[in-house]
């Protein structure tokens, strides 16, 4: 591999508009570079265009990241601009088209390839910059809960500043006065002493003169006066009025639509299907083996369904075609034992002597839990319109990774990625899902075989059966407690590892742990569900640990205090919910209260869950509070959204979220059967936000982890009864059969 | 051929027996807003009102609406370049995450307060279960369907507003 370093720096430059434009560019260097390693392939020279000024003053903040309800576009922009000091009436937004002018392709592939970790030491340096814009646009995609932690952090505050300074040099040089009498507000700069005033558009051009600072200095939070602000969304209006443009509303002229049918059983392929067009099907003009699914092109969407509903297709059969959801569990529980016995389980963490510790406790709580498989259930089911033309191809999707989603259609076609055009529009829900790319890679498969625009619409049924799926999972946890009731020994034997890689730790201080994974094969696709392995293991953990209050006698939201003194965070944050949550009121029969805590994407976050089990088992939950360490909260009513959407995005699985497979294939179909969280099913939310003065934490994603467990938890206070297999919904809750642990 | 009424605007269409208005309105009327969700009537994202009432567009014929007034999220405001009462609610209490099922839920939260312009929690939890939203902001949508509720009930008692 044909190692070379470059040499970051901001670059400017002025468009043909007059506008200007600060963004980073990188070009071949010196070799002693620190750079050196992290990308280390074939390069072309890249510029990432971060703002531009026009000449009416707008400052447009160009943002690489889709936007899927979380509000990012507003929340990056209101970083740039407000370390820019720029006037937020004047502020715009573009999404960064996903263009080799942005990012480039070949580099950012050698960084992937290559060393994934974020080198600390570029961290705030213009450096920093473009490996944040790599990793956000090629590797962390929007995903990851990251958009604010990296993009944000390390990208537009950066490129705000940077701009600031240069255009308060401008205006040094050009006045001829010190750079301290200078005054940048509202997109104007003033020198106070002289009475000079400049738009940053006047001294724009000038600006693009001044060498850039390497480290621009951020503000402190006091000196903030946009972040920390809840700005209207700029997203929402088009959202009330119908005209917001998804995935699924794209019009191109002359286009076709079309829908699939793919084999149910994962794996399987078309073994014949008769591709004339069936007389009868009006408006059908085309119908394709795609091997592993079959295509029909109409003239309308409800066309195409209809007439594919008809086809006769037959599938190959495959090894799974038998297979059900107890074979899985069963083999998981197999390949755990294998592992164990033949000692091929991997070490995850080992502190102390578990073993040894558990031999000598006073008390040995034992359980084995069972996870099931989650659909993401978006509500816009999987789309893409393609349109193969003149050896290029564009495509029109709502994609979490348009540069992954450029890459894999020129992989697929065989050609350049500079031939391949994404426009990415809105996303109807992401969750993950939309980080992937078999949808678009199957729409050009299908447009490449005519020559004008298609549109693929899946059916929801498509949606649900041929998802990347959440892994049903079993997982073995053993701890014992000495006289006094303290842990002294926790082992836990996982399936699976994904990321992020730290999801199966323990936040609390057990001096001997032993945390052990194994991965089985499995034949169903997997995907980043919301929070990804956080998603399985703040269930684990802190249902246990709730056992382990239990056993021990404790109250169990003091014990997780107890548990943590060495950690202030938490410790905050478990004292306020003990405060906002009511924790040491009474509740009426049959109600119990549940508490959940977990550190994920950098924020920590605690739920109690208020809950009613009624005398025929029902489980209703009245009301979930939440708090929140984000570290600092950017945009906090969207901080507030998000927790929201997290924990009733957690409730719909943790009820009765549950995707089985019966013959090799998904059993559920729509929403009659893989029902979801609906408003009578909602809890009143409260949401409290700790700003910790910690750097900004994720807030996509961490509210999702711990619902289940609050839940749960909150369950066994009412009944007695121990949830250890989710969906709550397989355990039957009537009194008259209650079974207590 | 088959003419529909769209707010207030006709538009001749072809739709074979059994086609859903859904896809009428989207594909051949290009009125975007109105979403395809389910196809069965569970998630009530192609809402419309036919004659003033909410209905499923996913599993209505087009051919069963015809000579109807059909209203659509686009024609909701009865003046152009202004927002309804409840698109207004919606975004001063910020509602929508990422918006896909939220031309929807206003089609039912309308429909309801034309029906019931003060509706209860209960009232509010019974209309609107039909509609899901995966972003979970049931919270917001109940908190925009009062304040609708409100505004409504101050402009009518207090007609020069």
């Amino acid at each position: 591999m044909k190692k070379w370093t470059r040499r970051a720096f901001i670059g400017t430059g002025i468009l043909a508009s007059g506008a200007l434009v600060i963004g980073v560019a990188i070009r071949p260097g010196n070799r002693s570079s620190k750079v050196v390693g992290l990308i280390s392939k074939e390069g072309e020279t890249v510029m990432n265009i971060w703002l531009k000024i026009s000449p009416d003053n707008t400052v447009t903040a160009i943002i690489p990241h889709a936007e899927m309800g979380q509000g990012v576009h507003t929340t990056l922009a209101m970083m740039l601009a407000d370390e820019m000091d720029a006037d937020w009436s004047k502020v715009k937004f573009m999404e960064a088209p996903a263009d080799k002018e942005y990012a480039n392709y070949v580099l950012a592939k050698g960084f992937i390839a290559g060393d994934k970790t974020f080198p600390k030491f570029l961290e705030g340096t213009i450096d920093g910059v473009f490996l944040t814009a790599v990793k956000s646009m090629n590797f962390q995609i929007t995903g990851g809960s990251a958009s604010v932690r990296f993009t944000g952090q390390q990208g537009m505050r950066i490129a705000g500043a940077a701009a600031k300074a240069m255009l308060l040099q401008a205006a040094s040089d050009t006045w001829k006065v010190p750079v301290e009498e200078l005054k940048a507000e509202k997109s104007i700069i003033s020198h106070p002493a002289s009475n000079k005033t400049a738009s940053y558009a006047e001294l724009a051009q000038a600006a693009a003169q001044v060498k850039a600072p390497q480290q621009p200095r951020l503000k402190t939070p006091e000196e903030f006066t946009l972040m920390g602000t809840s700005v209207p969304r700029w997203d929402i209006p088009a959202k009330v009025t119908g005209e917001a443009k998804f995935g699924m509303d794209v019009i191109i002229p002359n286009m076709k639509y079309a829908t699939i049918k793919a084999a149910p059983v994962f794996g399987a392929k078309v073994k014949s299907v008769d591709t004339t067009i069936p007389d009868e099907s009006a408006g059908v003009v085309k119908v394709l083996n795609l091997e592993n699914a079959v295509a029909v092109i109409a003239d309308g969407y409800w066309q195409a369904k209809s007439a594919i509903d008809r086809l006769k297709i037959e599938f190959e059969s495959t090894e799974n075609d038998g297979k059900s959801q107890d074979d899985i569990f069963e083999g998981y529980r197999m390949a755990m034992d294998k592992a164990l016995e033949e000692e091929s389980i991997e070490e995850h963490f080992r502190s102390g002597d578990a073993l040894t510790a558990l031999s000598g406790a006073a008390t040995i709580v034992e359980a084995e839990y069972q996870l099931p498989f989650l659909a993401h259930a978006t509500m816009e089911p999987m789309n893409c319109t393609a349109w193969v033309h003149d050896g290029k191809c564009e495509i029109w999707c709502g994609s979490q990774n348009p540069l992954g989603a450029k890459a894999a259609v020129a992989e697929f076609l065989d050609i350049s990625p500079e031939q391949v055009t994404v426009h990415n529009q809105l996303l109807g829900g992401g969750f993950g899902r939309r980080s992937e790319t078999d949808v678009i890679r199957q729409a050009v498969a299908i447009a490449k075989e005519v020559d004008y625009p298609v549109k693929l619409i899946w059916s929801r049924e498509e949606d649900t059966q041929h998802d990347v799926y959440r892994e049903a999972t079993v997982s073995r946890m053993k701890a014992g407690l000495d006289e006094s009731g303290n842990p002294v020994a926790y082992s836990h034997q996982f399936l699976f590892k994904h990321h992020p890689p730290e999801a199966a730790d323990i936040p609390y201080a057990v001096p001997n742990q032993l945390i052990q994974f194994t991965s089985p094969s499995s034949f169903v696709p997997w995907g980043n569900w919301r929070s990804v392995d956080h998603s399985v293991h703040g269930f684990l953990t802190e249902s246990f640990i709730d056992e382990l209050a239990f056993a021990a006698k404790k109250d169990p939201l003091a014990f997780r205090k107890s548990l943590t003194q060495d950690q202030p965070r938490f410790q905050k944050v478990l004292d306020l919910i003990r405060e906002k949550s009511n924790w040491d009121s009474p509740l009426p029969s049959n109600w119990g209260r549940g508490v959940a805590i977990a550190q994920s994407f950098g924020s920590i976050v605690a739920e109690v869950a208020e809950v009613e089990v009624n005398v025929e088992g029902k489980v209703k939950v009245h009301r979930v509070v939440c708090v929140a360490d984000a570290g600092f909260a950017i945009h906090p009513d969207g901080f507030k959204a998000q927790m929201e959407s997290g924990i009733i995005y957690g409730l719909a699985a943790a009820m009765t979220g549950e995707i089985t497979i019966e013959n090799g294939a998904v059993a559920q179909s729509n929403f009659h059967d893989y029902p979801v969280t609906r408003m009578s099913d909602a809890p009143r939310i409260e949401t409290y936000i700790i700003n910790s003065g910690n750097p900004p934490g994720g807030a996509g994603e961490p509210s999702t982890p711990v619902i289940a467990p609050a839940v749960t938890n909150a369950i066994f206070k009412a009944t007695g009864v121990r949830i250890r297999q989710l969906p709550i919904s397989k355990t039957d809750l009537r009194v008259s059969i209650r079974q207590t642990t | 051929m088959i003419n529909l009424t769209i707010n207030g605007k006709d538009y001749p269409v072809e739709a074979p027996a059994g086609m859903p208005l859904l896809w009428v309105i989207r594909e051949q009327c290009e009125l975007t807003g109105t979403k395809f969700g389910c196809g069965i009537a569970q998630c009530g994202a192609c809402t419309v009102h036919v004659d003033g009432q909410a209905i499923r567009s996913c599993i209505t014929p087009a051919t069963s609406v015809e000579g109807k007034s059909i209203t659509t999220i686009e024609g909701i405001s009865s003046e152009e370049n202004t927002l309804h009462i409840v698109q207004q609610a919606w975004i001063e209490e910020q509602t929508p995450q990422c918006g896909y099922c939220q031309s929807g839920q206003i089609m039912s939260a309308v429909a309801l307060l034309n029906e019931n312009p003060t509706p209860s929690d209960e009232e509010i939890d019974q209309a609107m279960s039909g509609n899901i939203c995966r972003c979970g902001m049931y919270g917001r949508i109940k908190s925009a369907i009062k304040r609708a509720s409100a505004e409504l009930q101050a402009s009518t008692s207090n007609p020069q507003l």
